[in-house]
């Protein structure tokens, strides 16, 4: 199964209004730092990167390093400014990518 | 005030009394040696010297939240609130999450500006071990503030065998 | 840390105990683990938003809809909206199958569906696929009290509480010395649990994942230093459905989280 990504946005917002946003997302977020059963490293497979774009522009960024719990959760807060497309964008080790997208009526 | 100056108390000492407090009688049994080999006060250093490139860090405007004490050190909520009117001349550029006794010092950076509205961010963190967890915000003027936090990671008592 | 190390944080806590357990904890004083979290891990539970297991919830609801096996059928053709016809199943699993004249736990009856309907491969245990399905179905029955009121099940409710009250492995513990006897006090760093099963499949930090309440079984049997049940044997069975009707009342809470 492909990555499954939970995000959480007003449907509706007042023009100005601070909404909060919640991104979640299922990774193993494999830190590097660990052994398998026979003593071998376990080699790194994090999501390095998550932004998100309020109609095209970036609005926030995060970069994520292994201390970040498995299944990454990142909440945050930005500016309803207008009706629109709000994207969420994770890239991570091993060509790992996944993106959300939803909208938002301003009134 | 420079970053040297912030007060670190999340020793091995006081892990060991925490430890013993918290299991009464059998706390004792805790004072098996914690490899904080890895532990890495001086790579915080060089993590924040990064970041802030030599300039002041002062502490205040920001606020980090997270548990006092946390059964499982594997998904810690923690929030960190920076005070800011978040407007064009002055806002928050970014915040970063950092650690003394994980494997490495840099937990979460995020860059935001006045479109954020306001200078708050959530995640979940990895702890390896009681510790001293550090937040520090660049400002739109160039200035640096933190905060930080002490949290006590707890042992699992029934962990599963790995594999 | 090592086992050895963990060996004697609960020898030094259970050295003492007396030979015989309490008995089962008064209706009054039941409460689910829920209530012995710190705020930070009952928001993670009680926000969908937050918690981590709806990962599995939203994967279990594409699943469902899916069509599968030689039958070319879906769980969704058979049983429509799980909203609906799931409501209150989790609550009173594990439930007695007339065709194996024993009870099965949700998970079993997933793959009776799937050999019998569906004419598909049964799932593997904890595989992804089980979890998602079996989280997507407890998830309908938030909210409703476990009950298990069939007759037929008394014998096996039984042996799953003689299983519970047995000594066993190497420390010579049973469940019962912790989980009925000395809920609410510490191992090590852990608040010991009432032990209810009101919440799997849950979203546990140990884990990192979500995971069946026969993982967390075969959990504690190792932390007990105790021989594993194997693989899918009807103790497991037994002892879930003891769980479960330990747990009578209390509200359906899966997909919960725990530490």
């Amino acid at each position: 199964m492909t990555a499954r990504t939970l995000v959480s946005v007003p449907k509706e917002a007042r023009r100005g209004e601070v909404i909060a946003i919640k991104a979640l997302i299922s990774h193993d977020m494999e830190t590097g730092f660990r052994y398998d059963n026979t003593g071998k490293p376990i080699p790194r497979d994090i999501i390095t990167q998550f932004v998100c774009l309020y109609n095209g522009i970036e609005v926030f960024r995060a970069e994520l390093h292994p201390a970040i719990s498995a299944n990454p959760f990142i909440a945050f807060y930005t500016v309803a400014t207008e009706s629109g497309k709000i994207e969420f964008k994770w890239n991570g080790d091993n060509g790992f990518s996944a993106a959300e997208s939803v909208t938002i009526a301003i009134a | 005030m420079t970053a040297e100056h912030y007060d670190r108390r999340a020793t091995r000492r006081g892990f060991l009394i925490g430890a013993a407090q918290l299991a009464g009688g059998v706390g004792l049994v805790l004072a098996l040696p914690v490899n904080d080999g890895r532990a890495t006060p001086d790579t915080l250093q060089a993590a924040i010297r990064k970041i802030t490139s030599e300039a002041p860090l002062q502490k205040g405007k920001v606020k980090l939240e997270l548990p006092a004490m946390v059964e499982n050190g594997n998904a810690v909520s923690i929030e960190v609130a920076v005070e800011s009117p978040m407007t064009a001349a002055d806002h928050v550029k970014a915040i970063h999450i950092l650690n003394e006794k994980n494997p490495l010092p840099n937990v979460l950076s995020v860059q935001l500006g006045p479109r954020a509205g306001k200078a708050t961010v959530a995640t979940r963190i990895r702890l390896a071990t009681t510790q001293q967890i550090m937040a520090v915000a660049e400002m739109s003027d160039g200035s640096f503030w933190f905060d930080t936090a002490d949290i006590f990671v707890a042992l699992a008592a029934c962990q599963e065998d790995p594999g | 840390m090592s086992r050895l190390f963990r060996h004697v944080i609960l020898s030094a806590v259970l050295c003492g105990a007396s030979a015989a357990s309490a008995d089962e904890i008064p209706p009054a004083e039941r409460k689910s683990g829920y209530e012995q979290m710190g705020r930070e891990i009952r928001a993670m539970q009680d926000d969908d938003s937050a918690n981590p297991a709806m990962l599995w919830v939203l994967d279990g609801e594409a699943l469902w809809s899916l069509k599968a096996g030689a039958a070319g059928k879906s769980c969704a053709d058979c049983h429509g909206d799980a909203q609906a016809s799931m409501k209150g199943v989790a609550a009173r699993y594990p439930a007695y199958s007339p065709a194996l004249a024993r009870p099965v736990d949700l998970e079993q009856r997933i793959n009776m569906c799937r050999t019998d309907q569906q004419q598909a491969t049964p799932l593997p245990a904890e595989s992804k696929e089980l979890l998602v399905l079996s989280a997507f179905l407890a998830r309908q029955s938030r909210g409703v009290p476990v009950e298990i009121t069939d007759d037929r099940l008394r014998p096996f409710v039984e042996r799953g509480g003689e299983l519970f009250t047995r000594r066993q492995g190497q420390i010579n513990l049973s469940c019962a010395q912790c989980h009925d006897d000395r809920w609410g006090q510490r191992l090590a760093g852990s608040l010991i649990p009432q032990g209810h099963a009101n919440g799997y499949p849950l979203y546990r930090l140990e884990w990192q994942t979500l995971g069946s309440l026969q993982r967390r079984l075969r959990n504690c049997l190792t932390g007990m230093r105790a021989e594993l049940y194997p693989a899918g044997a009807p103790e497991y069975v037994d002892l879930q459905l003891y769980l479960k009707s330990r747990a009578r009342g209390l509200a359906i809470e899966a997909p919960a989280v725990r530490p």
